[in-house]
């Protein structure tokens, strides 16, 4: 359900990043630059974190993790080779603005520029550091309070870490989906832990460097965070590889006639929703995934085919043994364990099973029951709550009615 | 590290005169004039420590290993803060609690601290010499770092960091492992350089905070980002290992299906390697016509179970639905990105030069090149692997049919390679093997006096009827 007209929270944050960088400009441009030669610096330092944007995968939490580090060093930078520095907010703000600006200009000419979300929040990020920065530190309180010690460096470490949780925040206001703002929250800030650490310790040791040693710290600092950037994007590639290996995996029995075509991809996606209604993030929603998708392999061990591949139809025995031998593919497949154990367990009455097990075997009934043609989407639903005394959870059959109540599965990221 | 398997005599010998050489090393700094900086030194060496322990009780996930380059620029900093004599003894408690791969424990530890002592003492020494310390800034007057200058010297120490922890490295390889030392040695100093250049500079950057008025927890966040870094690319080796097995797993649904070709297709893929290697191709294509070659059966999963395990002879109808496979094939690994041309060669891999064969009969150059490899790789599996009801042929007689139909069944060139790459390799005894776990009595007999596939028809490699 990707909605045509964004919702209020995403217009909110765009208007406000928007209203906010051209005040920002206006102000610069009228008071003139401070200190250009560090405006300069960061500026170029954004400039080029952002070009590598280059090459990210899609649904890549930071694809450009340099330019975030650059943009939150110059909110938090208040001294420069042991000078103190005087640009403000507002000027940080410009920066990022223009940095932005100029680095998308490659990006949208090839038609694929950063959405104007990300950009909104970056900004909106950036800003919200130096607002809690820069004005103590120019009322001289940051010193005062913290001194130039080991409390200064804790106090740029605490705010780096609210400005991550500033950023969680915005990326699930305007995550864009039909999902709940709770669990969307959830695995935003589950995923600060990987490369949102990295940045916001590069951010704020890029801020303390320059402040001990000049502008000369900043290519030093970012080499470590570029590695890290190569590890995540190559760990980014295979991952994907393996995904559309397991796919095509699943896939198998559709070819080899033994399910309908689509079954696999239909069961994964709306077991996915399910998983997500009853309210599973993060890892367990992989597990979902995987075992949704591959809940069929055992078939390929059958000499002829189950009729239509509706294994919902057959004795139970059959339906146990068959999901026993998938079990033991999948084990070969080096997937999580998890995955073989909720294969194995899928044709189990359901409070033998866990919760994975509950809704793959809940969706695969009701897509098998669907390609019956005669009873429909209404017919196989109401046959599930037939069923919910033995076989079916009756908590997993109603968040499918749900989910099919607002028009199927969404996709994670659309929109 | 280097792996001591049992110590010999010669080890034993090599890692006592590092121990002494590391204690000869650390005799001045226990001087009372030499001005050790020993809570420096403490606090380093704690911090090390801390970083061995979770490899050794593995308290993060459990099951990705941390390797010891993320702790590189922990040393290579105490080698930049602490004088030569000093920085010997930085990495010894780490080393002696660190996590060792297998026995013999002991020996493996004090090796690993006597390698690590000199190799950061020799990195401090190198840094001291190139006049590093005078350009870290710091200290009571507050100097500013010189920052452009303090990379030459800390790059110096990376250097040197490199050349002597790969040095002593190949020296234990070659006295514990019996490997002859120019072996040992090769291509170890080039491939660290740069990874070391970069601990280098995290390194520095941890160097001059922790002489800043910001203090030591400063310099602890530099590690962050190194340490992170580490922790994906083990995740990236774990994830890239799924990815192998789940191939495998393909390969092995086709299996479940068909039980006579097991273990086929992963001599095809070495086969189709082989010839690669010999045609000179670039490692990704290597690596891309090696998973053609495992791959090249995988439309088998969309034939009938049934038509797959019938013995005796297929009726034509049935003959038009095996040789659908390829197009099945092709069809399966559609999604698979990375595999590219590779697909190629899993449609086309049943194509003959002279255009007879299928799906499409294509003739000469218009057939993909990774296909013309598959064929030929397929079948001299085909020909050479023992199935329960025929015994495989000779490799030299396999070659011999090879050469018989090229030009009009195979290319001649990927003929050629193949049996210059057989001249030079050989092909291993594992090619020989029953690849069946059928039980041969239950097979009709006079399949072993059935005409081998040669010459003619590697569409249903080694099943003839």
């Amino acid at each position: 359900m990707t909605p045509v007209h964004p919702p209020p929270a995403v217009l909110a944050v765009r208007g406000g990043a928007l209203a906010l960088a051209v005040a920002a400009l206006g102000h610069t441009l009228w008071n003139g630059v401070v200190e250009p030669g560090h405006a300069l610096a960061f500026g170029v330092l954004v400039t080029v974190g952002e070009l590598a944007r280059w090459g990210a995968l899609p649904g890549e939490r930071e694809p450009a993790p340099l330019g975030a580090a650059g943009a939150l060093a110059y909110a938090l930078l208040g001294r420069s080779g042991g000078q103190d520095t005087a640009h403000g907010v507002l000027q940080v703000v410009t920066v990022v603005a223009a940095a932005q600006l100029l680095a998308s200009v490659p990006h949208v000419a090839r038609g694929s520029g950063p959405g104007p979300d990300q950009a909104a929040r970056r900004l909106l990020t950036v800003a919200f550091a130096a607002v809690c920065f820069q004005p103590f530190h120019h009322a001289g309180r940051s010193e005062h309070w913290f001194g130039e010690g080991p409390y200064f460096a804790l106090f740029l470490l605490v705010l780096l870490v609210l400005s991550a949780l500033c950023d969680a925040v915005l990326a699930a206001l305007t995550a864009g989906t039909s999902r709940r703002y709770g669990p969307q929250l959830r695995d935003e800030l589950r995923r600060l832990s990987g490369i949102g650490s990295a940045v916001c310790a590069t951010g704020a040791v890029m801020a303390l460097g320059v402040a001990v040693a000049g502008l000369w710290a900043l290519p030093v600092l970012c080499v470590p965070l570029l590695l890290t950037q190569v590890s995540y994007r190559r760990y980014a590639a295979v991952r994907t590889t393996y995904r559309q290996t397991i796919a095509s995996l699943a896939r198998s029995t559709e070819i080899a006639g033994y399910t309908p075509h689509g079954h696999a991809r239909r069961v994964a996606e709306l077991s996915a929703a399910v998983g997500r209604e009853l309210g599973l993030g993060g890892h367990e929603l992989t597990v979902l995934e995987y075992a949704a998708l591959m809940h069929d392999i055992g078939q390929l061990s059958l000499v002829d085919p189950v009729a239509d591949g509706a294994t919902a139809l057959l004795p139970a025995e059959e339906q146990r043994r068959i999901a026993l031998l998938g079990g033991a593919v999948v084990r070969q497949t080096g997937v999580d364990p998890a995955v073989a154990a909720v294969v194995e367990q899928q044709a189990d009455p359901y409070r033998e099973q866990q919760t994975a097990a509950r809704i793959v075997r809940a969706v695969n009934a009701y897509d098998d029951l669907c390609g019956e043609g005669v009873k429909g989407p209404l017919g196989a639903l109401e046959q599930l709550r037939l069923g919910t005394g033995r076989d079916y959870q009756p908590q997993v059959v109603e968040a499918l009615a749900r989910v099919l109540a607002r028009g199927g599965p969404t996709r994670v990221g659309a929109g | 590290m280097a792996g001591v398997s049992g110590t010999s005599a010669a080890a034993r010998v090599y890692i006592l005169c590092a121990v002494v050489c590391a204690a000869l090393g650390a005799v001045p700094a226990l001087s009372p004039e030499a001005g050790t900086p020993w809570g420096t030194l403490g606090l380093l060496a704690a911090l090390y420590s801390a970083c061995e322990l979770p490899g050794r009780f593995r308290v993060f996930g459990g099951s990705v290993p941390i390797t010891a380059g993320s702790f590189f620029p922990l040393l290579l900093a105490a080698a930049f803060l602490l004088p030569p004599s000093a920085a010997v003894l930085v990495a010894v408690p780490g080393a002696l609690v660190s996590h060792v791969d297998g026995p013999p424990v002991t020996a493996r530890r004090v090796w690993r601290a006597a390698q690590l002592a000199l190799t950061v003492g020799a990195a401090s020494w190198a840094y001291a010499l190139s006049g590093g310390p005078a350009t870290l800034g710091g200290g009571p007057e507050g100097a500013v770092p010189a920052l452009p200058h303090a990379l030459l010297p800390a790059c110096a120490a990376a250097l040197v960091f490199g050349l002597v922890l790969a040095a002593l490295d190949g020296g234990i390889i070659a006295t514990a492992e019996r490997v002859a030392v120019r072996h040992a040695w090769r291509g170890l100093p080039a491939r660290s350089v740069g990874p070391h250049l970069v601990h280098a500079l995290a390194g520095l950057m941890m160097a001059v905070l922790w002489r800043s008025t910001y203090g030591p927890l400063s310099a602890l966040v530099v590690l962050l980002p190194m340490y992170i870094s580490c922790w994906v690319f083990a995740q990236y080796h774990r994830r890239h290992a799924a990815h192998r097995a789940t191939i495998r797993a393909l390969v092995q649904a086709v299996d479940i299906k068909d039980g006579y070709t097991r273990g086929h297709s992963e001599r095809v893929g070495r086969a189709s390697e082989l010839i690669a290697r010999e045609l000179g191709m670039e490692e990704s294509r290597t690596e891309a016509l090696r998973f053609a070659g495992i791959l090249h059966d995988v439309g088998k999963l969309g034939v009938p179970t049934r038509v797959l395990r019938k013995d005796g002879p297929l009726t034509p109808e049935e003959r038009r639905v095996i040789e659908l496979h390829p197009e099945y094939g092709h069809e399966i690994v559609r999604g698979i990105g990375f595999l590219d041309e590779a697909r190629a060669a899993i449609l086309h891999h049943h194509e003959r030069l002279d255009g007879s064969g299928y799906p499409y009969g294509l003739t000469g150059d218009r057939i993909p090149e990774f296909a013309r490899v598959v064929a030929v790789a397929d079948a001299f599996d085909a020909m050479t692997s023992t199935r329960s009801y025929r015994r495989g042929r000779p490799v030299p007689a396999a070659v011999e049919e090879l050469r018989r139909c090229a030009g009009s069944q195979f290319d001649p060139r990927m003929v050629r390679a193949l049996a210059r790459a057989l001249d030079r390799h050989g092909w291993s005894a594992a090619a020989n093997t029953v690849t069946s776990d059928e039980d041969p009595a239950g097979l009709p007999t006079q399949r072993a006096d059935v005409r081998a596939p040669a010459a003619g028809t590697p569409d249903r490699p080694g099943r003839h009827r």
